[in-house]
C-alpha cells in the first residue's frame, strides 16, 4: 500500500482524526529551512554591541576606528533611528539603538554590518560609547519608592500601569464568609527558551528601495509594522516571510530590536545582512513571563463556597513597556470565567526595572495569580476539612451560557468532565492523604482564553481572512497568513479545508505567513489561530464547495440541490460513479480562470467586552479552554530535591481538531508549567545575567521530565469551528499550585514561592521543624 | 593554518582544506549545505548539533573540522535511504516526536546512536541517552513515545 493509500484508509486530515503535522517531513529530514539556514551568498554578517551598564545617559558614540576597519561596511547607531517602537500603539517606548540613555544591561547601542564574523566582532570592540551611570532598580519596590531616578521620564514613579478594579461587594463577600485567609506568593521570573535562537536575513535592494525580511517570529505584521515605522519606509515595499521557527511560546509575539537593527544594516550597506543573535542575545531579548508578587484573599463558606476574592499583582516589567499594560490587565481579567464567584478585587502595579524587557509568555498574564489563588483555595480546603475537588465542584459555574462580571460570554464550559476525568485517573479518592511518605497528589484548574477579540492595531477588518487558490491542476493551496511556529496551525488550517472539501489529504498545500503572498494575519498569540483563522478556513473552504458544487450541477444538468458529494466525487443522487474532483475543478474554472475566494471570520460585537465595564476589551475572547490537573511527586526530605512524578491532565478544547496535536500542545503546556514550578528562574547580580544559556537557567532534561497522561474533553463550542476552543495554554498554570499541594501532601509544608528548588524545601522543612520543637 | 581533511560524510567521501580553528558544525553548514545540524545554543547546551562520528553522538558545535581526519560522519540528510524516511524519522513524524522541528535533527541522530548501540531500549535507557538533547516544544513524551515506536 502506498502512504498516499494509507493516509486515505485512515482518514488523515479529517477532522477529529490523529494527523501528522503538514509539514512533519521537512521537520524529521532536516529539509526544513529556518532563518539561520536560508542561503544568502555574498550575505554581510551582522553584529550588535550592547551596553555594559544597566541604566546610564549615553553621552557619545564614536564610530570613527570600527569605520576605517577594512571590510566593514555599515555601522548604526541611535542616531538612525529616531522614532520609537513597541507592541502597543500607547506604550512604544523603545529604540532599535539606544538614543540619549540606556536601561538594561544588553541594551543595543550600536551594529555593525562586515563581510564575516571576525571583521564584524572587531569592528564592535572598535566602538567608543561614553556612558554615564545612573542609579539602576532590580526590584520593584526599589524602583518604585520616593525619590528613584525615573527610567522613563514620562513615568515619574516607574510604574508603567497600575490598575484598580471591583466587581460586585468584595467586603460584603468577605463578611458573608465563614473562612477568610490572605497570603502572599512569589514567582521567579521566566523565559520562553524557544530553541531556535533569534535571527534575521534582511535583503535590501537598493534600486527599488525595497525590503525583504526572513524572520524568527510569530507575527510577521507587527515585524512590517515597526521596521516601516522605524525606517520610515511604505509598508508595502517591505516583505516580510516567516520561514520554519523553531518555537515562541509568546517571546516572538512582538517585532523585537534585532529585526529593526538587520533592517537598518541592510539599507545601510545597501545590500543582504545576516543577523544571528547568541543564546545568551536570545535571553537578553527576553519578553518572558515577570518576577511577580501575588497577595491572595479568598472567603469560603464552610462547604467551600468562594464568597469573594481580593488579588493584587505587582511585576517587575523589565526596561521597557512591551505588553506590560496588558500583562497587568490579564492578571485580573482572568480571575473571571473559571468559577461561581461573587465579587472580585483586582489590584495591579506594572513597574519598570533595570533587567530585560518582559512580554507575553505562555498563559500571558494568568499563570502566577491562578497559581496563588489555586494553592491557596487547597490550603482552605484543608482547613476547612474539605477534599479539594468538592471545592472545585462548589464553585463551578452554575448555568451555561454564563456571562462574567467582566462581561465574558462562556458558551461551553467542560471543566466538571476535567475533574471527572483527573479524579478517576489518577486514583484521588483512594491515594489522596494515604500517600507513603515523601510522595503527594495535588489539583488544581486553569483556563484560557481561545483569542482575545480586540487585536491591538485595531483597523476594523475581520479577525481572520484566509483564502484558497485553485488552478486547473485542481491541487488547492491555503493561503494563510498565521505563522506556524511548531504548534501545527498550517495542518489545522489544511484540516479544515479538507473536512469541507472532503479531499485527499495529499491535493493540499499550505502556504503561510508571507506578506507578499498571504492575507494580513493578526498573529499566532492569545490561542486566536485555530478559533478565528480556523472559522476563517472554513469559510473559504465552504464558499469554494458552493462554487464547485454549482460547476458540478451545470455539468451534471442537475440543479445544485441535487447534488452529492462522496470523497472526490460530484453526483446527482444514486448516479455511478460521477464527476470526480479534478473534472469538476475545470469545469468550474472554464469561464473565470483560476480562482481565489476568500474566507474570514468576525468576532460579534458582543464577545468583544462592554463598554460599561472597565477594561473589558482585555481579556475579551470568544471561549475558554479549561483544564483540571493532578500531580503526583516526591520530595527527598534530606536533599530537597522535588521531583515530578505523574501528570494527569484533562482539558476542555471544545472539539480536537487533530487529537494528535492537542496532546502535543498539552503536553508542552503542562511541562512548561513545570519548568517554572521546578527549576527555571531568572537570575540578575546587579542587572548581569547570570543566566544567560540553557544550563544555568536549568531547562528541565527528559531526564527529570514525568510523564503527562492526557484527557481530552469536548463540551462542543457553538462558535468554535466544529466546536474548537484553544488548546494549548490554558493548562499551563494549572501545573504550578498542583505540585504545590502535593508537596504538601509529601512533606506537610506549604510552599508561597517558586521554583521549588532544593534550598527553598530544605528551609522549608527547616522553619518546620523549628515550628515542631 | 589549514590541513587538509579526508573524511566520509553520509557515505561519501571527501577531502578539503579546512582551517584548524573551524568548528565541524561550521563545517558541515557552510562547506556542504548541511543545514539540518542545528545551531541552539552558544555550545555544548542543547544537543540540536547531535551528529554521529563512527555510529557514536557528537555535538558539532564543540567538536573541530580537524578532528574528523578519517572519521565516518553521519547527519540527519544521511538517514533517509533512497528518499524513505528511516524508521526513527517515521515514527517522529508519525507520533508527533517533532513540533517546532529545531531539535528534531540532533534528537533522532542521538537516538539514532542509541538504537545502533542497543535496538531495544528501555524507558529509563531512552531518558539517559536522550537527556543532553533539550527540546521546549513537547515535554519530551511524545519523543520518548516515537523512540520506542522505532525500536519496537
Amino acid at each position: 500500500m502506498s502512504i498516499h493509500d494509507d493516509l486515505k484508509r485512515r482518514g488523515i486530515g479529517s477532522v477529529g482524526v490523529r494527523t501528522p503535522l503538514i509539514d512533519g517531513v521537512e521537520k524529521v529530514t532536516g529539509r526544513a529551512k529556518y532563518t539561520a539556514d536560508l542561503a544568502a551568498p555574498g550575505a554581510l554578517c551582522g553584529r550588535i554591541l550592547r551596553s555594559p551598564l544597566p541604566h546610564a545617559r549615553v553621552l557619545s558614540v564614536d564610530t570613527s576606528e570600527a569605520e576605517a576597519l577594512d571590510g566593514v561596511v555599515a555601522i548604526c547607531t541611535g542616531a538612525d533611528c529616531r522614532i520609537p517602537f513597541g507592541v502597543l500603539p500607547i506604550s512604544e517606548n523603545e529604540y532599535p539603538l539606544a538614543r540619549e540613555k540606556v536601561r538594561y544591561r544588553g541594551d543595543p547601542v550600536a551594529a555593525v554590518a562586515a563581510i564575516d564574523e571576525a571583521t564584524a566582532a572587531a569592528a564592535i570592540r572598535l566602538i567608543r560609547v561614553e556612558y554615564e551611570p545612573l542609579p539602576a532598580y532590580f526590584d520593584v519596590k526599589k524602583a518604585m519608592a520616593p525619590g528613584a531616578e525615573p527610567i522613563h521620564a514620562e513615568k515619574p514613579n516607574n510604574i508603567l500601569r497600575e490598575v484598580h478594579n471591583e466587581f460586585g461587594d468584595a467586603e460584603a463577600g468577605f463578611a458573608a464568609a465563614d473562612l477568610v485567609r490572605e497570603k502572599t506568593y512569589q514567582f521567579g521570573e521566566v523565559n520562553h527558551v524557544h530553541i531556535e535562537p533569534n535571527a534575521t536575513l534582511a535583503e535590501y535592494d537598493p534600486e527599488r528601495g525595497h525590503l525583504t525580511l526572513h524572520t524568527t517570529t510569530q507575527v510577521p505584521y507587527y515585524v512590517q509594522l515597526n521596521v516601516a515605522k522605524c525606517l520610515e519606509m511604505e509598508e508595502g515595499h517591505i516583505r516580510v516571510i516567516k520561514p520554519f521557527v523553531g518555537g515562541g511560546f509568546g517571546a516572538r509575539t512582538e517585532c523585537l530590536h534585532f529585526e529593526i537593527i538587520a533592517a537598518m544594516l541592510a539599507r545601510k550597506a545597501g545590500g543582504t545582512v545576516r543577523l544571528l543573535q547568541t543564546r545568551e542575545e536570545t535571553f537578553l531579548a527576553h519578553r518572558g513571563r515577570p518576577e511577580t508578587e501575588v497577595t491572595v484573599k479568598l472567603g469560603m463558606t464552610k462547604d467551600g463556597k468562594l464568597t469573594a476574592c481580593h488579588l493584587k499583582a505587582t511585576q517587575r516589567g523589565g526596561a521597557y513597556a512591551s505588553y506590560g499594560i496588558i500583562t497587568i490587565l490579564y492578571t485580573g481579567a482572568l480571575l473571571h470565567g473559571i468559577y461561581d464567584l461573587p465579587a472580585i478585587r483586582h489590584d495591579g502595579w506594572r513597574v519598570y526595572t533595570n533587567t530585560p524587557p518582559c512580554g507575553a509568555q505562555r498563559g500571558h498574564g494568568t499563570v502566577d495569580p491562578r497559581a496563588a489563588f489555586e494553592a491557596l483555595m487547597n490550603e482552605m480546603a484543608e482547613e476547612l476539612g474539605l477534599d479539594a475537588f468538592a471545592v472545585r465542584r462548589i464553585n463551578l459555574l452554575r448555568e451555561i451560557p454564563h456571562i462574567t462580571a467582566y462581561a465574558q460570554r462562556v458558551l461551553s464550559y467542560g471543566l466538571p468532565e476535567c475533574l471527572d476525568a483527573v479524579m478517576a485517573a489518577s486514583g484521588w479518592a483512594e491515594r489522596r492523604g494515604k500517600m507513603p511518605k515523601g510522595r503527594g497528589l495535588g489539583l488544581a484548574c486553569s483556563h484560557f482564553v481561545s483569542g482575545t477579540t480586540t487585536p491591538k492595531h485595531w483597523t476594523g477588518e475581520p479577525h481572520a481572512t484566509v483564502n484558497l487558490r485553485v488552478d486547473f491542476d485542481a491541487g488547492i493551496t491555503v493561503l494563510t497568513g498565521a505563522a506556524d511556529i511548531g504548534q501545527g496551525s498550517n495542518t489545522m488550517a489544511a484540516q479544515m479545508v479538507a473536512e469541507v472539501l472532503g479531499v485527499d489529504w495529499h491535493r493540499l498545500r499550505v502556504i503561510s505567513a508571507d506578506s507578499a503572498l498571504t492575507p494580513k494575519d493578526n498573529g499566532s498569540y492569545s490561542s486566536r489561530v485555530t478559533f478565528m483563522v480556523g472559522n476563517a478556513a472554513v469559510a473559504a473552504a465552504k464558499d469554494l464547495k458552493r462554487i464547485l458544487v454549482e460547476a458540478a450541477a451545470k455539468k451534471l444538468d442537475a440543479s445544485p440541490d441535487a447534488i452529492e458529494c462522496e470523497g472526490e466525487y460530484f453526483r446527482v443522487a444514486g448516479q455511478d460513479p460521477g464527476l470526480p474532483f479534478n473534472e469538476v475543478v475545470k469545469a468550474a474554472l472554464i469561464d473565470t480562470g483560476p480562482i481565489t475566494v476568500k474566507g474570514t471570520f468576525t468576532s460579534p460585537p458582543e464577545f468583544m467586552g462592554d463598554k460599561k465595564v472597565r477594561g473589558s476589551a482585555i481579556g475579551a475572547t470568544m471561549g475558554f479552554c479549561y483544564a483540571a490537573q493532578v500531580v503526583e511527586c516526591s520530595v527527598d526530605d534530606v536533599t530537597g530535591k522535588v521531583t515530578a512524578e505523574k501528570v494527569w491532565v484533562a482539558v476542555d478544547v471544545g472539539r480536537a481538531i487533530n487529537p494528535l496535536a492537542v496532546e502535543g500542545q498539552i503536553q508542552g503546556a503542562v511541562w512548561m508549567g513545570m519548568g517554572q514550578a521546578m527549576s527555571e528562574e531568572t537570575r540578575f547580580d546587579n542587572g548581569r545575567m547570570l543566566h544567560g544559556n540553557m544550563l544555568d537557567y536549568k531547562v528541565p532534561t527528559m531526564a527529570e521530565s514525568p510523564d503527562i497522561e492526557v484527557f481530552i474533553v469536548e463540551s462542543i463550542d457553538p462558535n468554535g469551528p466544529f466546536g474548537a476552543k484553544e488548546a494549548s495554554e490554558g493548562m499551563l498554570a494549572g501545573f504550578l499550585p498542583a505540585v504545590m499541594d502535593a508537596v504538601h501532601e509529601a512533606i506537610g509544608v506549604r510552599p508561597d514561592a517558586l521554583p521549588l528548588t532544593p534550598d527553598r524545601i530544605a528551609e522549608w522543612l527547616d522553619a518546620k521543624e523549628r515550628r515542631r520543637s | 593554518m589549514k590541513s587538509i581533511l579526508t573524511l566520509t560524510v553520509n557515505g561519501r567521501r571527501r577531502e578539503d582544506l579546512v582551517p584548524d580553528t573551524m568548528l565541524l558544525l561550521d563545517y558541515l553548514r557552510e562547506q556542504f549545505g548541511l543545514t539540518g545540524t542545528k545551531q541552539g545554543c552558544d555550545g555544548g547546551e542543547c544537543g540540536a548539533c547531535t551528529v554521529l562520528v563512527d555510529d557514536q553522538p557528537r555535538l558539532a558545535c564543540s567538536t573541530l573540522a580537524v578532528q574528523m581526519q578519517g572519521r565516518r560522519v553521519e547527519t540527519i540528510e544521511g538517514l533517509a535511504k533512497g528518499g524513505r524516511l528511516s524508521r526513527l524519522q517515521q515514527a517522529f513524524h508519525e507520533k508527533l516526536g517533532t513540533q517546532c522541528g529545531f531539535c528534531t535533527p540532533g534528537m533522532i541522530m542521538a537516538a539514532e546512536a542509541l538504537l545502533r548501540r542497543n535496538p531495544n531500549p528501555g524507558r529509563d535507557e531512552i531518558k539517559a541517552a536522550l537527556a543532553g538533547n533539550l527540546c521546549r516544544c513537547t515535554g519530551y513524551v511524545k519523543i520518548i513515545e516515537s523512540v520506542e515506536a522505532a525500536a519496537g
